[in-house]
């Protein structure tokens, strides 16, 4: 039972980390139309800025300031330099474009950092844990984790649902050409959504730094996750990426903590858990297929 | 000094210009992506032990990108058009698995000071092929006889879910004789919260990990941050507790015990030089058990070169074979497979005054030993 | 018309002449580097057929590519080992059987892939192709038999009856051949009546729907041939590099088949392989002279897609006037 809550909440934990990735991610693909492949870039962006603060200053809310700030000025410029030229064009050409950002941001971190891993730390107030049943000390940082990620929900719906700049993006999301046709000046909305999708992706860079490895190339890892839980949720809809992003991260935990020990009930041991961890492996994919061979269009696809 | 050896990709490090002519040495190793610092520690690591030994020495250095195919295409070139006759560097078994049988077609030497898959260990054994680091298998015996001589019965060992993942567990499983718990992580996974609960659910007397590079990062970091770090002690092979990731973890790692072929605290001139050297060259990097190898590498390439030169393949063959260099880490010597027969040793991981983690030697738990495989080699 | 042959017979001459070139210019590794971009540009050829004439946008080409790679691997392992695979194929190292063996297992799994995927479009298309070929990574990653995550070594490429294939030139002029024949082969397809069909549903599936077409079958018809174009660029890039891994259909190789296509220029014929044969030079070339190649590669990739629409066979256009 205590294995079960800790599971849930390490499912939970992944889950959001995966939606502040995929809103900022849905948001960009839904009102521009852009498939965004150097997503994962700003989260790496976030993260080096963020570890790099707080090494410097002992801070780890430093950190998180300049994270934000580093990711949100990346998203802006990449914006204003590249994706504005390419809104008219093919989709495709936006993925070859984003590619080369890729490239060149993950080879500028190198030149900029070096090649080892950064040092990250907690901050000091959540370097404990917490009893949150008896019998099961759970480390405060992830709770912390939650918290955020819960918080970010909510002023993302406050934001889409309550105000004149939500309403443009719901607009957008669900018809780009009106929105155009009706003479809103799109580009100025298109560069803030664009600066608001890289600094949630930084959010979520700095608040993974201290649990994961802060390393080049760590953004090319988690964005094909981050693209699964997009086409799940359906493409514009931050409502969709909520909850694919908190299905997606249960799955996936409970996949890999139980698989492996259902399947041990019916074969050997040490075959049980590769079978089981390979299948938790593909388990995401595997999901993504069923999901949109019932729903084509996603969970709550935004766009008519 | 650092500076200049990243900016400029082609490496070239004249010495001593007794001779008019210097011996080209191919190195081809992976400087992108995140596994980027293994290939840099491995250059740097041959550059200073070929340095020592005053040998006359070219190195001609190319990124592989982790890719067999750009491997093949870099050794091609080397071989064939630039007229080299001994590469080194490779860091992935799936690099060399390319590059090493297009290597010894040419007539060349190939001498590994990281990359060793078993699949060149046995029956398909090769004059020409060295290898000076370890095989898989060894390294993760040692880890399971510590355990062991440890007085732990019961234990938990995971890896990742591919073949050196499995083999670590085997190796560990081998030496240790006690019961095993094997749990397999996924291929990329970095976040490590559901194995800390099914760890402190079996609560075993000793936990065995193996993840190299930024895994093995954020799983020291979750261990910590589990809560398991003070109640479940850990045991790890080498590549998972480098000095990188130690940096990158910092006092997370404190506490953990781990085997080693070498340390930086062994007392013998040619480590205690190597350390002073490195001390020197990068005073920011640390030093780690990839860049030692690679310094052995060189230390033996150089002594080689010095004895024949290397324009003779076949007598530049057997200096190499001959092992005749003061290794960094005490004794060494080629098995039958020509696969290093050596000592491992246990250490553990204390605090040093600023509270970041250092590496201290125990004491030797396997003497003079060398790796299955060599059984099966007919040369 | 005569124009495309006399420049098709030009292109052809040259790179049969690349051997001799590299021999005489001492610089014998651009044999190996042509035939490589060769195979990448038949796998970014046999993409861009749905991708570029079909409006089909597969993310997971290179689960194919790596398929055929592995049919090769495996009967080259049984033969070596004197095996069978499941106890009853033995294994092989003659081209004659292996490379058709590939061509018809990637067929295969394009059809189960294929099958399933085409039931969306758009970008849910992308992701479960891409899901798809993430399965058949895993699995090849844990197939212990197979060496894993290590790879399949093939010690002696496969051999051709009459040929020395252990002869680097020899080898290189059999990619060439099988590269211009699939090259023509595409030509074909995509001036026949089945791709006019495809290029139609491209571009309104509906009307081609409404005249009474299955554009489901014309479409996964499409996606099965352009499966065994992958498998069979695949078991020649194992012949020729002598090794198979899962790297081969890793999710970023996918990318980089797609990279080539868009480079180069989509729905072009050639586009895929000047795509293929540019990026592979440029990155082999910068590789040489800084290990930081990657940032110069990136910066050439935005500078190309920002000024040019259509990729590099765009900018030819534009440079010889118009004229193909």
């Amino acid at each position: 039972m205590i294995l079960l809550i800790e599971q849930l909440l390490n499912g939970l934990q992944y889950g959001v980390t995966l939606f502040l990735l995929a809103a900022g991610l849905t948001l960009i693909f839904g009102i521009m139309g852009v498939i965004n492949l150097a997503h994962g870039a700003l989260y790496m962006v976030g993260a080096f800025a963020g570890a790099w603060v707080s090494i410097q200053t002992g801070s780890f809310w430093a950190g998180l300031l300049a994270g934000l700030v580093a990711s949100a000025i990346a998203g802006v410029l990449v914006e204003l330099g590249v994706m504005r030229r390419l809104y008219a064009r093919d989709h495709l050409d936006q993925v070859l474009a984003t590619f080369a950002l890729i490239l060149i941001f993950n080879q500028s971190t190198v030149l900029i950092f070096g090649r080892q891993p950064l040092f990250t730390s907690l901050p000091e107030m959540f370097s404990g844990s917490v009893e949150i049943v008896p019998g099961l000390p759970y480390p405060s940082y992830r709770l912390f984790v939650i918290a955020v990620g819960l918080a970010v929900a909510f002023g993302l719906y406050l934001l889409i649902n309550k105000t004149r700049i939500g309403m443009l993006v719901r607009a957008g999301a669900s018809n780009r050409q009106m929105v155009r046709a009706l003479g809103v000046n799109i580009g100025g909305l298109y560069t803030a959504v664009f600066g608001l999708g890289a600094l949630l992706a930084g959010l979520a860079g700095v608040m993974a730094s201290p649990i994961m490895s802060v390393q080049v190339g760590m953004g090319d890892e988690i964005i094909l996750a981050t693209f699964v839980v997009v086409v799940i949720g359906g493409v514009g809809s931050v409502k969709g990426a909520f909850v694919a992003g908190i299905v997606l991260g249960m799955c996936d935990t409970m996949l890999r903590a139980f698989l492996p020990g259902l399947l041990q009930q019916v074969m050997p041991g040490s075959e049980a858990q590769a079978l089981g961890v390979g299948i938790s492996s593909m388990g995401i994919y595997l999901m993504m297929a069923i999901i949109l061979l019932v729903r084509p269009r996603g969970l709550f696809a935004a766009q008519g | 000094m650092r500076k200049l050896l990243t900016s400029t990709g082609m490496l070239v490090a004249l010495m001593s210009p007794a001779h008019a002519e210097a011996t080209k040495i191919g190195v081809i190793t992976t400087l992108s992506g995140p596994a980027g610092y293994l290939g840099e520690q491995i250059r740097d690591g041959l550059t200073l032990g070929l340095q020592a030994t005053g040998a006359e020495f070219e190195l001609v250095v190319e990124d592989d990108a982790r890719d067999p195919n750009t491997g093949v295409q870099v050794a091609d070139r080397m071989l064939n058009e630039e007229g080299i006759k001994l590469l080194t560097g490779i860091v992935f078994s799936n690099v060399s698995g390319a590059v090493v049988p297009e290597t010894l077609d040419a007539g060349a030497i190939y001498v590994s000071p990281n990359a060793a898959p078993s699949g060149l260990a046995g029956a398909k054994c090769h004059p020409n092929y060295f290898v000076v680091s370890w095989q898989n298998d060894s390294l993760h015996e040692a880890s399971g006889a510590a355990a062991k001589k440890l007085g732990y019965t019961t234990a938990v060992a995971l890896a990742p879910n591919y073949q050196a993942g499995k083999d670590a567990i085997a190796g560990f499983s081998r030496e240790f004789g006690g019961t095993v718990t094997e749990i397999y992580t996924g291929v990329e996974q970095s976040d490590f919260a559901g194995e800390m609960a099914q760890i402190r659910n079996a609560a075993p007397q000793v936990v065995f990990q193996f993840h190299p590079g930024g895994q093995g990062i954020a799983f020291l970091k979750q261990y910590q941050q589990a809560g398991l770090l003070g109640s479940v002690p850990m045991v790890l092979s080498e590549p998972s507790y480098d000095g990188v990731i130690l940096k990158a973890v910092g006092p997370a790692a404190v506490g953990l015990t781990g085997t080693t072929h070498w340390n930086d605290d062994f007392d013998n001139a040619a480590s205690k030089a190597m350390v002073a050297e490195w001390a020197a060259a990068f005073p920011t990097t640390p030093l780690t058990t990839y860049a030692q190898q690679a310094y052995d590498t060189g230390l033996l390439i150089g002594g080689a070169l010095n004895k024949v030169g290397g324009e003779d393949i076949e007598a530049l063959q057997a200096a190499l074979k001959a092992a005749d260099f003061a290794s960094t880490r005490g004794s060494f010597a080629f098995g039958a497979n020509q696969h290093p027969v050596q000592d491992w040793y246990l250490t553990s991981i204390e605090a040093d005054e600023a509270g970041n983690p250092k590496i201290v030697t125990k004491e030797k738990i396997l003497e003079a030993v060398g790796d299955v495989y060599a059984a099966d080699c007919k040369m | 018309m005569k124009r495309e042959y006399l420049i098709l017979a030009t292109v052809f001459l040259l790179l049969a002449l690349v051997p001799f070139l590299a021999a005489a210019t001492g610089q014998t590794s651009w044999t190996r580097l042509v035939g490589q971009a060769l195979i990448y540009g038949m796998a970014a050829a046999s993409l861009n057929f749905i991708l570029g004439y079909g409006g089909m946008i597969s993310f997971g080409h290179a689960a194919f590519f790596g398929i055929g790679g592995y049919v090769v691997g495996i009967m080259y392992h049984h033969f070596d080992a004197g095996t069978s695979f499941l106890g009853v194929i033995p294994g092989t190292d003659q081209m004659l059987i292996t490379l058709p063996a590939a061509v018809l297992v990637a067929g295969l799994a394009a059809a189960l892939v294929g099958a399933m995927s085409l039931r969306t479009g758009g970008v849910q298309f992308i992701m479960i192709t891409l899901a798809f070929a993430q399965m058949f990574f895993f699995l090849f990653i844990s197939l212990k038999t197979y060496g894993g995550e290590d790879g399949i070594m093939v010690r002696r490429t496969n051999a051709l009856p009459g040929l020395d294939m252990r002869n680097r030139d020899t080898l290189y002029w059999v990619v060439l051949c099988f590269a211009a024949a699939y090259y023509l082969f595409l030509r074909r397809l995509v001036q026949s009546s089945f791709g006019q069909i495809i290029a139609g549903i491209r571009q309104n599936e509906r009307r081609m729907a409404s005249m009474g077409i299955s554009t489901f079958r014309y479409k996964l018809y499409a996606f099965i041939l352009s499966g065994m174009g992958a498998g069979l660029a695949g078991a020649l890039m194992v012949n020729f590099l002598r090794f198979a891994s899962p790297d081969m259909m890793h999710w970023t190789r996918s990318g980089e088949f797609m990279i080539m296509v868009i480079l180069g220029g989509v729905g072009t014929l050639a586009g895929p392989f000047i795509g293929a044969g540019v990026l592979f030079t440029v990155e082999t070339t910068l590789a040489r002279y800084t290990e930081h190649w990657m940032l110069p590669v990136g910066i050439l990739l935005l500078v190309v897609v920002l000024t040019s629409k259509g990729g590099l066979m765009a900018l030819i256009r534009k440079l010889t006037g118009g004229q193909k």
